[in-house]
């Protein structure tokens, strides 16, 4: 019999990003009792990383914006294969989430008549991201830290989730460890919101932290819940390239929105090359109308560097393997080259870009304002995830919510910059909110101890290990990440996403003999071990769906299948545990979007 | 590919000892990388916490070469790789494990400091109106990443251990942020002078030269803070007048 400590809330929130503070404040206002789980110290998650802005329609510098064209703007930019109701709602809801942060003490950058500033980004018709500079996500996860912990919400920090258990049908409680002392935790819960974002440590070059490593999609995976839109994970068109120790990290889509221009190794500005049908009405037709644009000119049209981040990591990708590419594999990211148009232009970057200023110089030796920054692509957010009700966030187990990255529906085949912000608000608040209600009006389940057991059995073995053909955890860790980045990347095929598939069978089989050193005490090496099943599971899933999307939408390129295909715009992909335990992938067909939408879209092409 | 040694503090709240590692070090790595590289080659077990590896969330605080750093945001190439890099955890918080440090204090400090309270809605559609120039202010305290680095520096905590008494230069900025933020109503400044211990702090500035963030903490936050506590408790002239107005 494990030993554990025992908690009972009535909600469970598992993850401390800004969807799931927001669920937790959000349950708490609901009256339950709420406890918070988050794998690092709190204040710490991806959120903070999240630079440009939050999208919401508030209409402050552009008049003619409304929640009508923030949800077409969504739905083009997702390929409109997103959940048609989770865009509706976050379009209408997001301006009152954003303005309830200000009444909780955020501070974002001003109009000159002193309301919330707007600024531009890629897929946004009009100037849509209230920001606080280039460290808006910052300002968004302690605004809400600060208000959750007056709230008496309890914290449970530095502590992993390594099971989800049912009684039933039913999501009744979860089952992980604490990192300190390594010690075991029951926590019982009547409702469960999962926020633990996403999955950008499969790969190789990421923006993501060790922490994403798909544990929320794993967990509902193995619950029974359904995953939807897999294959759909985008990659931000602008990592750091350069110096090796800093490939991936997010060189923000704001650098663009404020004049920054793509350039190869020719010097031309490669993006005017080709720009999608979608597109062609809202695209400059030359390098000034752009510039114009960036300067609030309500006449002018986007440049093609502000086309959404599918279709400018792709033409990247094109430009490095056309040889044009930069000395170190990327491309030139120039916003030095305003000064030619602004007085005062070093100054101007450093104000509205401080934190990529400071980040080149210090990592780089690269001085913005004088010179081109070297960016290429880097895996940065999974569209898909945990299928959920587009009004209650609840996934297709009972009890189970998730809101955040970790679930899937807003953003279809690409997300627009700026749009995960505002969903963290949107629906973290809802999945709260409905958390509650679930919690409200169902009893505690009966936990049993069985799957417990097993779950502390198999989080041990690694440290009995110490056979032939027992291996550290890191090794494994990074030859998945390389076989995730080289198979199953930006520029996908059949044959090899197969071999994938077979990859992932050895290494999952590693996996299952991974030895760590050490005791539980803060042991990072055990961690390691124990995240590594999530990661074969979330990128099994990638993969299959993949393979089984024989079209190029989105965030998905298929190097075999280049075009769209009309029939597979009409399905998504789910995928679930089959009855043998084994993942299966179906076709579902898109829930029919009601007239009245249909007709929004219709007018805003 | 030239090496380095690292010399790394391994240990508990027990006790412990430097060990030295000896790895490749290429161009452009931090610190934290030459961490991560000797914990995925060498001591799969040598626990320290990070994040973004970027300097935007503060977790990878350490001392290294004696010196207060976000370990993700020290250049290799900047220390003198003929010697060996020491590197150990913050000092004035006890020690967990290797690196990682127990800073669970600073949670608790946090939320004994009254919280936001906006003064009502200048817009009928329940928003406000403030200036840019208003908002910059409290812009550059809201910067903080909560390393804890000046935490870790001052004096008052790391040599005296005043932590019962003194809330530290973090929840200064952070009360500073409260305190001049243009919509806050809430006073603090009592609190400020008793419970969260303003005085102890004499402003030899070590926290403002160890923020990462460059927030001038002394200057902008702490020094205004200590004359608004003046101004409500210590005034002359006020409590003169206070002294001859006639008692209602």
């Amino acid at each position: 019999m494990p030993e554990y400590q025992t908690f009972e809330h009535d909600v469970l929130v598992i993850g401390a990003g800004g969807a799931g503070l927001r669920a937790a404040i959000e349950a708490s206002a609901g009256g339950v009792s709420v406890g918070i789980v988050c794998k690092s110290l709190l204040g710490k998650a991806h959120t903070v990383m999240a630079e440009g802005g939050v999208a919401a329609a508030l209409a402050n510098v552009d008049d003619r914006d409304n929640w009508k064209v923030h949800f077409a703007d969504t739905m083009r930019g997702g390929q409109y294969m997103n959940n048609w109701r989770m865009a509706e709602l976050h379009a209408k809801e997001s301006p009152d989430r954003v303005r309830e942060l200000e009444a909780w003490g955020a501070l974002f950058d001003r109009t000159k008549d002193g309301r919330i500033l707007q600024r531009n980004f890629g897929g946004h018709k009009y100037p849509r991201l209230a920001h606080v500079g280039d460290r808006t996500g910052l300002e968004m996860i302690r605004t809400l830290q600060d208000h959750g912990v007056h709230r008496g919400i309890d914290v449970h920090m530095e502590c992993t989730v390594i099971t989800l258990l049912k009684d039933g049908e039913r999501v009744v409680g979860a089952f992980g460890y604490e990192r300190e002392r390594g010690r075991f935790r029951l926590f019982k819960a009547k409702a469960i919101v999962l926020a633990t974002g996403g999955v950008g440590r499969a790969y190789k070059i990421t923006s993501n932290s060790w922490e994403y490593t798909g544990d929320g999609q794993a967990l509902a995976y193995h619950a029974g819940a359904e995953l939807i839109d897999m294959e759909f994970l985008q990659f931000h068109p602008t990592g750091m390239v350069w110096p090796p120790s800093v490939q991936g990290i997010l060189v923000t889509e704001g650098v663009r929105g404020e004049g920054g221009v793509l350039q190869n190794k020719d010097g031309k500005r490669f993006m005017f090359d080709e720009i999608p049908d979608l597109y062609k009405n809202q695209t400059a037709d030359t390098p000034e109308e752009g510039w114009r644009y960036c300067q609030g000119d309500k006449n002018a049209r986007r440049p093609p560097e502000l086309l959404t981040r599918d279709h400018v990591a792709r033409c990247i990708v094109r430009e490095i393997k056309a040889g044009r590419g930069s000395p170190h594999g990327g491309v030139f990211l120039d916003i030095s080259w305003i000064k030619g148009k602004l007085p005062n232009a070093d100054e101007h970057i450093k104000k509205k870009l401080p934190s990529m200023y400071h980040q080149f110089k210090q990592l780089a030796d690269i001085d913005i304002t004088k010179e081109p920054m070297e960016v290429g692509p880097t895996t940065h957010y999974m569209m898909g995830g945990v299928r959920v009700n587009g009004d209650t966030q609840m996934s297709t187990v009972p009890g189970l919510f998730a809101a955040g990255e970790v679930a899937a529906g807003l953003h279809g085949a690409n997300r627009l910059g700026g749009n995960s912000l505002s969903d963290l608000l949107v629906f973290g608040e809802r999945a709260g909110r409905f958390a509650a209600q679930f919690a409200r009006e169902h009893g505690a389940g009966q936990i049993s101890l069985a799957p417990i057991e097993d779950a502390a059995r198999r989080a041990l073995e690694p440290f009995e290990r110490n056979g032939a053909d027992a291996e550290g955890p890191y090794q494994i860790q990074h030859e998945l990440q390389e076989m995730m980045q080289d198979l199953v990347g930006i520029v996908r095929r059949e044959e090899e996403m197969l071999r994938a598939l077979d990859g992932l069978q050895q290494i999952r089989k590693r996996a299952r003999q991974v030895a760590v050193p050490g005791n539980r005490e803060y042991n990072p090496g055990w961690h390691t071990a124990l995240d590594l099943e999530n990661l074969c599971t979330v990128s099994e899933a990638v993969t299959r769906a993949a393979v089984e999307r024989r079209e190029s939408r989105g965030a998905h390129f298929r190097e075999d299948y280049p075009n769209k295909d009309a029939a597979a715009g009409k399905f998504n992909l789910v995928v679930r545990k089959g009855p043998d335990g084994s993942m299966q992938v179906r076709r579902e067909p898109l829930p029919e979007m009601p007239a009245e939408l249909k007709q929004i879209i219709e007018e805003m092409k | 590919m030239p090496q380095a040694t690292f010399r790394i503090w391994r240990g508990d709240a027990e006790g412990g000892k430097f060990v030295d590692y000896a790895s490749e070090v290429s161009e452009g790595m931090v610190v934290l990388d030459a961490v991560h590289k000797i914990q995925a080659e060498q001591a799969n077990d040598l626990a320290c916490r990070w994040n973004c590896k970027a300097g935007k969330c503060g977790s990878c605080s350490a001392e290294v070469n004696g010196l207060p750093r976000l370990m993700c945001m020290t250049r290799l190439n900047d220390l003198p790789l003929d010697q060996p890099v020491t590197i150990e955890p913050m000092k004035a918080f006890p020690r967990l494990r290797d690196l990682v440090t127990d800073v669970s204090w600073n949670f608790r400090v946090k939320e004994k400091i009254k919280p936001f309270k906006p003064r009502p809605p200048d817009a009928p559609d329940g928003t406000w109106r403030m200036a840019q120039e208003d908002v910059e202010r409290v812009q550059e305290f809201r910067k903080c990443i909560e390393c804890f680095l000046c935490q870790n520096v001052c004096h008052v905590l790391r040599e005296h251990q005043k932590h019962e008494e003194f809330i530290g230069p973090r929840f200064l900025v952070y009360a500073a942020a409260l305190e001049m933020h243009p919509l806050d109503v809430e006073d603090r400044t009592q609190e400020l002078k008793q419970a969260h211990g303003i005085g102890f702090c004499n402003i030899t500035k070590c926290c403002t030269n160890v923020c990462p963030e460059n927030i001038t903490i002394t200057d902008n936050a702490i020094i205004p803070l200590k004359e608004r506590i003046v101004d409500n408790h210590y005034d002359p002239l006020g409590k003169l007048i206070k002294l001859f107005r006639p008692k209602t």
